[in-house]
């Protein structure tokens, strides 16, 4: 499902972000990517999403190749990838409710299917009682689950989580990797990129380390593949 | 259809939402507009004077005592032909002598030594107005080249008053045209200040949505959707601007009609009034294109990529 190829990112020429990371994730996959802050983590999600262009080397979601799109086609291909980031990343001025409605409005649903799914997906993550509240009237755990709710609204292909659990205490962490869990046990692929050793020990699966820019581990459960 | 509906509603709610923000950007383009109204007011009045001005230009055309009143008449006819001449007032010679009276009404010498001569000395006269002031000159070249009158009738002409009048004429045409120039000058400098102002607001108020034009962009969202609520608002701004500056400048044309009727000239409530619509109009619009303008380029800066 998604490709990178030889991906180098270099800011400038004593700091290389990524460095010749080349791996692939299939379909229904769960992968961890782990590392150290700095090791290139964030740089790699934002890679995957075309928030970034790569240094070299190329990223393709399915046969596409992200960083050819232009526009209308970047819109397309980012509203079947759901994100999920540590600072949650909603609009402040919308309500919980609209914050999803909002992303399905983007995805160019009807009125019907808005009104019909949005509650359903704020009961899903326990904000029924939260939908006329703004983000700022939310604790952070809330925020990371009306987040989570606003990705997974129009059941995208991926779902790619950066550090979502960066800002959280154990019993939210928890939660937000229970759902990740449900949300991948379903079929959705899940890239989650994290520097808490204890969530990608709870997941067990595939994990990624990177150090340093550089792919240093590719391990999943069935057996270790050092690289 | 839908989208539009959707775009408006967000336009509004976030016009609702950032209330402080919004505010400011009203407040700065009520100060655009409050220049563009002024500047407005300000050209009627000066547009007025120099009218005023000009309207005390003319050429007289003297005539001869006794000279007949049908070949007088001819000569304004011709006149009025003229594409510069905008009117042409006949006064009689009998009219001339009851002016001349009523002029020196308290000057018995020159009252005595009229009726001492007992017959008409003054003759009929001409008053020309030019539709322009430079027009005077071609006007009174014309008359004494001979080519437009024969000479029979340039016989009976006294004389032309325009060389008497040319210096202050000249003068006047120069003032009218430098003030109309400086005029203009400071119109178009004060509008680009304000509109500086304004778009500058509203680029801050933009500047600080940043972000979530970036989590828009990152849910899927197009530059439409994301670009359309900001240029709803930036239209808020102009109607609500215009609605608040009409409002304000009631009670200012208001004072100034009731104090400085006088020393203006023109009473610029009258004017603010009869003129209300066209007024409104140009708020408007200017208001308008300047929210959805400045909004379209504030927030291309972050749609782009």
């Amino acid at each position: 499902m998604i490709y990178l190829n030889n991906v180098s990112k270099v800011y400038d020429s004593d700091s290389v972000a990524l460095d010749n990371i080349s791996l692939s994730v299939t379909a229904g996959e769960f992968v961890s990517i782990v590392g150290h802050s700095g090791a290139g983590k964030t740089t790699l999600v934002k890679m995957i999403l075309a928030e970034e262009a790569p240094t070299s080397g190329e990223v393709f979601f399915e046969s596409v190749n992200v960083h050819k799109l232009r526009g209308g086609e970047l819109s397309r291909l980012r509203r079947r990838i759901g994100t999920v980031f540590q600072d949650f990343k909603l609009l402040p001025n919308k309500t919980a409710y609209e914050n999803i409605a909002f992303a399905m409005e983007a995805a160019g649903k009807s009125n019907e299917e808005i009104a019909s799914d949005v509650p359903h997906v704020l009961e899903l993550v326990g904000l029924s009682q939260k939908a006329s509240r703004f983000p700022r009237q939310l604790s952070g755990g809330e925020q990371q689950r009306l987040a989570i709710a606003r990705a997974i609204i129009n059941q995208p292909e991926l779902i790619i989580a950066d550090e979502p659990t960066g800002n959280l205490d154990p019993v939210n962490t928890y939660e937000v990797v229970e759902i990740l869990k449900k949300i991948n046990d379903l079929g959705t692929t899940v890239i989650l990129a994290t520097h808490n050793k204890g969530v990608v020990d709870a997941i067990g699966k595939r994990i990624i380390t990177l150090d340093k820019g550089k792919l240093a581990r590719d391990e999943s459960k069935e057996g270790k593949r050092m690289l | 259809m839908i989208k539009f509906i959707r775009i408006t509603k967000a336009g509004f709610l976030n016009f609702k939402r950032s209330g402080t923000l919004s505010t400011a950007g009203v407040l700065m383009m009520i100060i655009t507009l409050s220049v563009i109204a002024s500047i407005i007011l300000l050209q009627a009045a000066l547009n007025f004077s120099l009218n005023q001005i000009k309207d005390k230009v003319d050429v007289t055309i003297y005539f001869n005592a006794g000279s007949p009143e049908d070949k007088i008449l001819s000569i304004k006819d011709s006149l009025l032909a003229l594409p510069e001449v905008q009117s042409v007032a006949y006064t009689s010679a009998d009219e001339a002598l009851a002016e001349f009276r009523a002029r020196h009404v308290g000057d018995y010498a020159t009252i005595a030594a009229l009726n001492e001569v007992n017959l008409n000395p003054l003759g009929a006269y001409l008053d020309v107005k030019a539709k322009d002031l430079p027009q005077y000159e071609s006007i009174a070249k014309l008359l004494s080249s001979g080519n437009f009158l024969s000479s029979d009738s340039s016989s009976i002409i006294d004389k032309i008053n325009y060389n008497d009048n040319k210096s202050i004429i000249d003068k006047l045409n120069s003032i009218i045209g430098g003030a109309e120039r400086l005029g203009l000058l400071i119109t178009l400098i004060l509008i680009i200040i304000s509109i500086i102002i304004t778009f500058n607001t509203i680029r801050l108020a933009i500047f600080t949505s940043r972000e979530e034009i970036g989590v828009m962009r990152l849910v899927g969202a197009n530059n439409l959707t994301i670009r359309g609520p900001f240029m709803v608002e930036g239209i808020i701004y102009g109607l609500l601007s215009t609605i608040l500056t009409l409002a304000i400048f009631f009670p200012i044309t208001g004072w100034l009609g009731a104090n400085m009727t006088g020393f203006l000239g023109l009473n610029l409530n009258d004017y603010y009034t009869a003129n209300f619509f066209q007024i409104l109009v140009i708020l408007l619009l200017s208001g308008a294109a300047l929210g959805i303008i400045s909004s379209f380029l504030a927030t291309r800066k972050y749609l782009k990529k």
